[in-house]
């Protein structure tokens, strides 16, 4: 019977590695990444991400497969989409295109920005919390800013006129064989916002990335509750018919 | 005075007999032993979820444009503007993992019950078959999405084609249509995976299922239920599969959707192991990710083709290790020596031996998901050799013992007497 009860648990115990072992991108990278506080639910807070994301990011990052008008399902009306968020020339069923070509991103950064439509699902909401508060200055680097999360990344500092110039001294100490380093952050001159207010920003706008990510989602929890719902009811009438059935199986 | 639909069968059966005869045959006179247990669900499951994928597919097909410069886009366009696109495709997508799932469950159970013995060898043999056709199937689809990890695990795979001695080079441009993997891939993956390998798939069900009638089933005590009939010619331990097993498995197949609800709804991600976060980023040619990891169901053998050292520079030896590891499958019902089916009876060196297996084809296919230096490496004594390619290597070995020993430790198990009849 031990054996029987093991050989079950080893079929299943897939599952508790799975939930054990998550394997995110960006995991490499040596900085410790910060938990992002972010609620799907706070309709407030999407709404402010929608706005710092359509007056900043849409400047160089597109997110080509986002619509407008999808942005309704944050309580905004058309109206408001229109005057608030669009550009000059855009419709509210079109989708967040940017105006910098593929060309010129690459001739300005390297690489051209990418497009953001879905990074929250590939990079995690901590990281891109995390990188988006951790820019610093940099002389070595073309742009003159670097990253504690993404190394020589192409990026500048998009918001450092909110959050201010930060500088940063890396201290790498060598311990029977392991390199642990230090992060020690100064802040060189200051921003319009304090830290919390920042953060609060960066929050706001990591939680509109990760609901534009998958707009559906939260039509998908309450679709998956009516359907286990359904389920439930169905399996009590199944397992009754079987029990009539298999009544007279001795 | 017949009722409208018992004239309306009769009028076919007149016409066309054989339908009423298969039904017979298959369905409500197919005498199925009265002791399945659970693992005796997911042959059926395997049969829905096979259904799921392909009416789910059909739908995505309508939207999905398999082109370089468009798929990824596309899946995108299903899951925002198609009206319930997202939950088709989710459907599609959590339905290629639980397909995995309940087959390496159900060829758990045919290693637990020896199913694959005699007679039932060739019902083994096609199930073997569709498991390679389906890890197929899965492949072609994988690189649909377009993402970084649909493109470079294609390119991974394809290239070890590359490693087969004097033809690999041309082979592999042959299957790619290309010098890299490119639209013209995608183009023949979609073709292969929309029709091809589905055809296959159905045809190599039936065939399962035909042999599997012929023969009878197996069932978790391992005796055959056709040496006791009663004076009508029905096995005493038997019941017509229809109503009692379609009405139990209805039972099975709702909780079986609530898991696969949980999932789809919840989780869809599953953590990054059925979606994984990478195929997030659109393809990129130029761009190779650090870490490349299979989709989970793959990763066991993707481990064994790791940790197999390359000769004279040359993977072949992985390749032709990974492909012994799936092609070892067949030779199953003749490497097991003991006349004795059920572990039920069987002595303790085939459930140790089991168990072995178990943890060995777990511990690969965890290994497969991480990068090599997962656990770090050994000191200089062993070559700095990673940790984790090391337990590879040796859970490897474990694998192919498992069949290459079988022969030596069934004949010499100490087995229990088997009782005659089923017992409950």
């Amino acid at each position: 019977m031990t054996m029987k009860k093991l050989l079950i648990a080893l079929v299943f115990s897939p599952l508790a590695m799975m939930m054990a072992a998550p394997v995110a991108i960006g995991a490499e990278a040596g900085y410790r990444l910060d938990r992002a506080p972010i609620d799907p639910n706070d309709v407030v807070s999407l709404q402010s991400g929608a706005r710092t994301f359509a007056n900043y990011c849409l400047n160089c990052h597109g997110a080509q497969f986002m619509r407008y008008n999808r942005l309704g399902d944050l309580g905004l009306t058309e109206a408001q989409i229109k005057d608030n968020l669009l550009f000059a020339g855009d419709k509210v069923g079109d989708t967040m295109k940017t105006s910098m070509t593929v060309k010129d991103g690459k001739t300005w950064f390297g690489v051209a920005p990418p497009d953001l439509s879905v990074i929250a699902r590939a990079r995690g909401s901590d990281w891109l919390y995390t990188y988006l508060r951790t820019f610093y200055r940099d002389p070595k680097s073309a742009t003159g800013w670097n990253n504690a999360v993404f190394p020589n990344v192409g990026m500048p500092h998009a918001l450092w006129t909110l959050q201010g110039e930060k500088a940063l001294e890396v201290k790498t100490t060598q311990e029977g064989g392991h390199a642990t380093r230090e992060y020690k952050w100064t802040q060189v001159s200051e921003g319009r916002m304090n830290t919390t207010q920042y953060d609060t920003m960066v929050r706001d706008l990591v939680n509109y990335m990760v609901w534009m990510g998958e707009p559906a989602a939260g039509t998908r929890k309450k679709v998956g509750v009516v359907v286990l719902f359904f389920l439930g009811v169905l399996f009590v009438l199944a397992y009754a018919m079987k029990r009539a059935f298999w009544k007279d199986v001795h | 005075m017949a009722s409208p639909i018992t004239a309306v069968w009769n009028w076919i059966d007149e016409r066309m007999p054989s339908i009423g005869e298969e039904y017979r045959k298959h369905l409500s006179e197919y005498y199925a032993p009265k002791n399945f247990n659970f693992w005796y669900y997911f042959g059926a499951m395997s049969m829905l979820v096979l259904v799921i994928q392909i009416v789910s597919g059909i739908f995505l097909t309508m939207h999905y444009k398999p082109d370089a410069n468009l798929a990824f886009g596309s899946v995108e366009y299903i899951m925002r503007d198609v009206p319930g696109g997202w939950l088709i495709r989710y459907i599609h997508s959590t339905g290629a993992s639980m397909f995995f799932i309940v087959v390496y469950l159900h060829m758990f159970r045919a290693l637990l019950y020896g199913s694959y013995k005699k007679p039932r060898e060739l019902v083994w043999i096609f199930g073997v078959i569709i498991y390679l056709s389906l890890m197929g199937e899965a492949f072609f689809g994988y690189l649909l999405p377009w993402g970084q990890m649909s493109y470079w695990g294609a390119q991974v795979i394809v290239n070890l084609f590359s490693s087969v001695p004097f033809i690999g080079p041309d082979l592999s441009i042959w299957i790619r249509g290309d010098y890299v993997v490119s639209d013209a891939t995608l183009n023949r993956f979609f073709a292969l995976h929309v029709i091809a390998i589905p055809l296959v798939l159905i045809g190599l069900v039936a065939a399962h299922i035909l042999a599997l009638h012929d023969v009878g089933s197996n069932n978790p005590d391992g005796v055959e239920i056709k040496k006791h009939k009663d004076a009508n010619g029905r096995p005493l331990d038997g019941i017509p599969f229809h109503p009692y097993y379609t009405v139990k498995d209805a039972a099975g197949a709702v909780i079986f959707l609530a898991v696969f609800s949980v999932i789809l709804f919840f989780l869809p991600e599953m953590g990054g192991y059925f979606l994984e976060y990478n195929n997030f980023i659109p393809a990129d040619p130029l761009k190779t990710p650090e870490h490349i990891a299979p989709v989970w169901y793959f990763t066991p053998y993707y481990s064994i083709l790791r940790a197999v050292p390359p000769l004279f520079n040359s993977q072949f030896p992985g390749v032709m290790a990974m492909g012994l590891a799936t092609m070892i499958l067949f030779l199953l019902p003749w490497l097991d020596r003991d006349p004795v089916k059920s572990i039920r009876y069987r002595g303790s060196y085939f459930k140790y031996a089991l168990a072995i297996f178990v943890v060995s084809f777990l511990v690969l296919g965890y290994l497969g998901t991480q990068p090599t230096n997962l656990w770090g490496q050994f000191g200089p004594w062993l070559g700095n050799a990673d940790v984790a390619t090391v337990a590879a290597r040796i859970f490897t070995l474990l694998y192919f013992a498992f069949f290459i020993l079988m022969p030596w430790y069934t004949a010499i198990d100490k087995s229990k007497p088997v009782p005659d009849r089923v017992t409950t």
